[in-house]
């Protein structure tokens, strides 16, 4: 019989102990008996050799070895009795508990799939990247880059320590099966999948002769369009799909939720069968790399291996390859700025956790001082402190254990619609669900707080003197306990004010953002992308004749003002960044000022309401062979010009970044002719910090023919409505689908939503705040109105002998409000500290954040003291009401 | 009336390893026959005879079942597992070679060794 099982016939066990005790003495009773002994006699004798029956048992059963769990078992049914016992406590408790951890719970949940699961895909920790690394370039506003295509050839044949795959972001328009449609396209290397140890979920990947140009047209389906398109049918396989006019056949379909950085792609072609030039062009960067370390290779060995191979490449093609490196960095989901939110939230989210835990220390305490006789009774029938100890912290345990489960339950429904609130869309999403991680997070979580919650009680406990207890009575003095219910009120109130006055700091900026001007007139303005016709886009001289149909046919919708042309638009969507010098005598890379550089068509400003400073804005004059102009706005003509006019002055934009000329050592100059009015491209909250700020506008005709496919699919159309403005998009999407039919809108939105969007992250987090804040403030105030209900209910008979000496009611209230108002202002103090302290690091992490500032504090600390004097409010009136007479009877 | 010792610390598992080897037998016949045998010189408080005996099962050395006794009433008997029989010969063999000690000792003569 193991230990368990003697636990579990623990009864059983009892029944025979007595039985086999019982034999013992009848059979010494009779033996004392035959030997002429009276019987009476014979029973006290026997019982007398054996000694205190209970003893005897109490000793067997400690031979028994499953004491501690005996006891513990015993601990937990009389705590959940006690809890039974007392429905008002556990409701409060519990509750308090529940909600704090449950939302603790819910963050981590969150942080858990987001930030801490690893890649899901195998073996996770052999995954790596490889990035592209030049010396001379401006890092801190590129960062490090991806490689091209030819310097990944040459590292994935020389690579002995990497299995490397390349992939290429890309767009095209399926034209077959089903309507036409702009589809996210991935273009991979061979090797992806079983780089990154996949199977598909039907048919095969690429094989390496297809990875080569001028192999079989072959295509892999990404799940979700696989589902769309073909309802899941695995007839797909061997089925044809028109991509860009050109014919593919299915091979293979990728598992469901298969990602590639945080995106599903909706098709892959194999990357070596595209022969466009910039792919074959050593100066261009767009491959990103996947690569998993051979077995026994390290991440330093791959990073020694690159490195030579960098400076190999470096030395045969120096004009392109000089100072470049490659960097091997292990690859991390991407998340964005979401990370710091995440933490920022779960920080929160503990400090109501934690004034949950210190209520419910406040209640247990309370509880314990008046369960102090009934601990001196135990200690007085020979329970040992440790013993007793155990038995309160058992208690608290079963209680934060309790509170984590419900907890639980909370984060589990919680969870998902947390998610759905989320500013646009969380990174990994798919990836947040409750799994062992959370579980052991929460239980930990509980057990942690349980032990927080439990500690002072429990071991004030048996501290006291035993008699004195005992002799206290029902009267307990309350001396050392009130300093400790002070102590957590304090802490309490302290939590509040931090909470409270972040979520005022977040608060005074989202408003102060909200007035800012966006310097676009961002109402009735629609925005959407489109693809022209493949057919247009490969044949560069049908290209501008489209685009300008697409512009006479979009003015002709009913409803719509004005038309424009524009690759990257305002609120973060896409920018260009790029360098140029005030004179001819260009600087090297690494120190050209920069600005952002948007290439639109003439009817631009109208649309999105920018104002014309000086000069002029573009028109129908402005073509390839004229002279090339560009409009600046108030930034840039401040940043490159001082107070001097800009019109009429030049700018020489070098070629590795220009849209005008491939000549970079004398580019042409171009010619400022306008000055407008800053937009706020990086979003209203972003846009202050951000690291390039001016802008430069240049005409969509003058972007020379070579470039212009490559533009054509960048550009976006955007409309001023004199209705609302996604009412139009049905005709919209009609007048510009072209001849065939084919040419398609996809992203649309409206301006509105894309300055709202930018303010998203801070209207999210004041909320979150705010809700953190208010629970923050209604727990203290409970804690405050349980601390001092108690407290005072301790001094009623003192109170009574005040009342009885003279002191009126108005008297005895303000002695209670007193007490709450030293805890309250303690509270206050250390609170301010605290939340200067929070303040800044807020200032760190929410981009456009605004410093604290004592009119901040002005509101949020009134509103704190006011409803701590409301909960202190009920406590005082009742002492005022004690009827001295019975006061003075209670003992 | 004799004179009766105390037992010495750890020996009672042992006289109660060496009672059970001699066959099956209850609790009560346990302090019996350590009484009979030791002719009254060894005093056994009833008391801890049974704490004892559940800390020998415990530990695996005793095996217990319940079985009628010559009278018809039923009763827990003891016997020795394969492991009490081992813990008994070691324990025994380490017993002699304390007493044998003891013993050279307390026979050695006044004025230290010659």
């Amino acid at each position: 019989m193991n230990w368990l099982q003697r636990l579990w016939r623990r009864r059983q066990m009892e029944e025979q102990l007595e039985k086999e005790l019982r034999f013992h003495l009848d059979q010494y009773e009779s033996e004392l008996i035959a030997n002429g002994h009276d019987p009476e006699e014979a029973r006290r004798q026997a019982a007398l050799a054996l000694g205190g029956p209970e003893q005897v048992k109490e000793y067997c059963r400690d031979a028994r070895g499953t004491r501690w769990l005996e006891d513990l078992l015993q601990d937990i049914r009389f705590a959940l009795r006690m809890l039974r016992k007392n429905r008002a406590f556990a409701a409060v408790a519990l509750l308090t508990l529940a909600l704090g951890t449950g939302a603790t719970t819910v963050m981590f949940t969150v942080v858990n799939g987001v930030l801490l699961k690893p890649l899901p895909y195998p073996e996770p920790n052999n995954l790596v990247t490889v990035r592209g690394h030049t010396e001379t370039w401006n890092t801190k506003i590129f960062g490090e880059q991806n490689v091209a295509y030819p310097d990944f050839l040459d590292c994935k044949r020389d690579s002995r320590s990497l299995e490397m795959a390349g992939t290429l972001y890309d767009g095209g328009t399926v034209s077959e099966p089903g309507p036409p449609e702009y589809v996210d396209l991935r273009e991979i290397s061979s090797g992806l999948f079983s780089v990154l140890r996949v199977n598909l979920a039907h048919g095969r990947a690429f094989m390496p002769g297809e990875d080569l140009p001028g192999g079989a047209p072959v295509m892999i389906l990404g799940y979700s369009f696989w589902q769309r398109h073909f309802a899941g049918r695995p007839e797909a396989l061997g089925t044809s799909v028109v991509l860009d006019q050109k014919r593919y056949t299915v091979v293979g379909i990728a598992p469901a939720d298969f990602r590639l950085d945080g995106i599903e792609p909706d098709v892959y072609t194999p990357i070596g069968q595209n022969t466009a030039a910039y792919l074959q062009n050593r100066s261009a960067h767009p491959i990103g790399v996947v690569a998993r370390l051979r077995p026994g290779a390290t991440l330093a060995n791959a990073q020694a291996e690159l490195g030579l191979i960098g400076r190999h490449l470096a030395e045969e093609y120096a004009d392109t390859n000089a100072g470049r490196t490659f960097l091997v960095q292990p690859l991390r989901p991407e998340v964005g700025d979401v990370r710091s939110t995440l933490w920022l939230l779960l920080g929160a989210v503990s400090l109501v956790l934690l004034i949950a835990c210190v209520n419910v220390a406040s209640l247990l305490l309370a509880r314990a001082v008046s369960r102090e006789r009934e601990l001196s009774m135990r200690a007085a029938l020979g329970a040992s402190r440790s013993r007793l100890v155990r038995q309160c912290l058992t208690e608290s345990a079963v209680l934060a254990l309790s509170g984590g489960l419900l907890g639980l339950l909370l984060a589990d429904v919680g969870v998902r619609p947390f998610i759905a609130f989320w500013p646009g869309s969380l990174p990994r999403a798919q990836e947040v669900h409750l799994d062992w991680r959370v579980m052991l997070f929460a239980i930990s979580v509980s057990l942690l707080s349980g032990l927080l919650f439990g500690l002072a009680p429990a071991l004030r406990s048996p501290a006291r003197g035993l008699e004195q207890a005992l002799r206290a009575g029902a009267r307990s003095v309350a001396g050392t306990s009130r300093r400790l219910h002070s102590a957590f009120v304090i802490s309490e109130i302290a939590l509040a004010i931090v909470l409270l006055v972040a979520a005022g700091m977040l608060g005074r900026t989202l408003l102060m953002l909200s007035s800012l001007d966006p310097g676009v007139n961002v109402n009735n303005v629609l925005v959407t992308r489109m693809a022209l016709s493949p057919a247009t886009l490969a044949d560069p001289g049908r290209i501008r004749p489209a685009w300008q149909d697409v512009l006479s046919r979009a003015s002709r919708v009913p409803g719509v003002q004005s038309v424009a042309l524009v690759d990257t638009f305002p609120m973060r969507e896409g920018n260009n960044q790029i360098g140029y010098s005030t004179s001819a005598d260009i600087p090297p890379e690494n120190q050209q000022p920069m600005t952002l550089a948007t290439s639109v068509t003439p009817d631009y400003l109208n649309v999105m309401g920018i104002p014309l400073r000086r000069g002029r804005f573009f028109d129908d004059q402005d073509r390839i062979g004229n002279q090339l102009v560009v409009v600046i706005d108030d930034v840039l003509s401040k940043q490159a010009f001082g107070t001097q006019d800009p019109v009429g002055r030049r700018l020489w934009i070098p070629g590795t970044s220009s849209p005008f000329s491939s000549d970079s050592k004398a580019p042409d100059p171009v010619l400022v002719v306008g000055v407008v009015g800053h937009v706020r491209h990086w979003g209203l909250a972003g846009d202050d910090q951000a690291q390039v700020r001016a802008q430069l506008y240049y005409n969509f005709a003058q972007v020379p023919d070579p470039l212009l496919p490559r533009w054509s699919q960048l550009m976006s159309v955007a409309v001023r409505t004199s209705v609302a403005p996604l009412s139009v998009v049905e005709s919209l999407r009609q007048q510009v689908r072209g001849a065939a039919g084919d040419q398609v809108l996809y992203e649309v939105r409206t301006m509105e939503q894309l300055a709202s969007g930018t303010l998203a992250r801070q209207r999210f987090l004041l909320l979150l705040f705010g809700i953190f804040a208010g629970l923050a403030l209604l727990l203290a105030c409970i804690g405050i109105y349980g601390v001092l209900a108690y407290l005072t209910g301790q001094r009623v008979p003192e109170i009574g002998v005040r009342m009885a000496l003279g002191a009126r009611p108005a008297d005895v209230m303000w002695l209670v409000f007193r007490q709450s108002l030293g805890m309250i202002f303690g509270g206050i103090a250390v609170g301010i500290v605290a939340a200067l302290a929070a303040g800044r690091g807020l200032q760190h992490l929410v981009e456009g954040m605004l410093p604290t500032e004592p009119s901040t504090l002005a509101i949020t600390v009134p509103v704190l003291v006011v409803a701590a004097l409301l909960a202190s409010f009920v406590p005082a009136r009742r002492a005022s009401r004690v009827d001295p007479m019975t006061a003075l009877r209670q003992d | 009336m004799t004179e009766k010792s105390d037992l010495p610390q750890g020996t009672l598992d042992l006289l109660i390893l060496k009672v059970v080897a001699l066959g099956p037998v209850h609790g009560y016949a346990i302090a019996q026959r350590l009484q009979q045998v030791s002719r009254d010189v060894v005093q056994v408080p009833q008391g801890s005879l049974y704490p004892a005996l559940h800390r020998l099962e415990n530990r695996g050395l005793l095996a217990a079942d319940w079985k009628d006794t010559d009278t018809g009433r039923e009763a827990k008997f003891y016997r020795l597992t394969r492991k009490g029989r081992a813990q008994l010969e070691t324990e025994a063999a380490s017993w002699d070679r304390l007493a044998a000690a003891v013993g050279l000792i307390l026979k050695m003569s006044e004025g230290g060794t010659r």
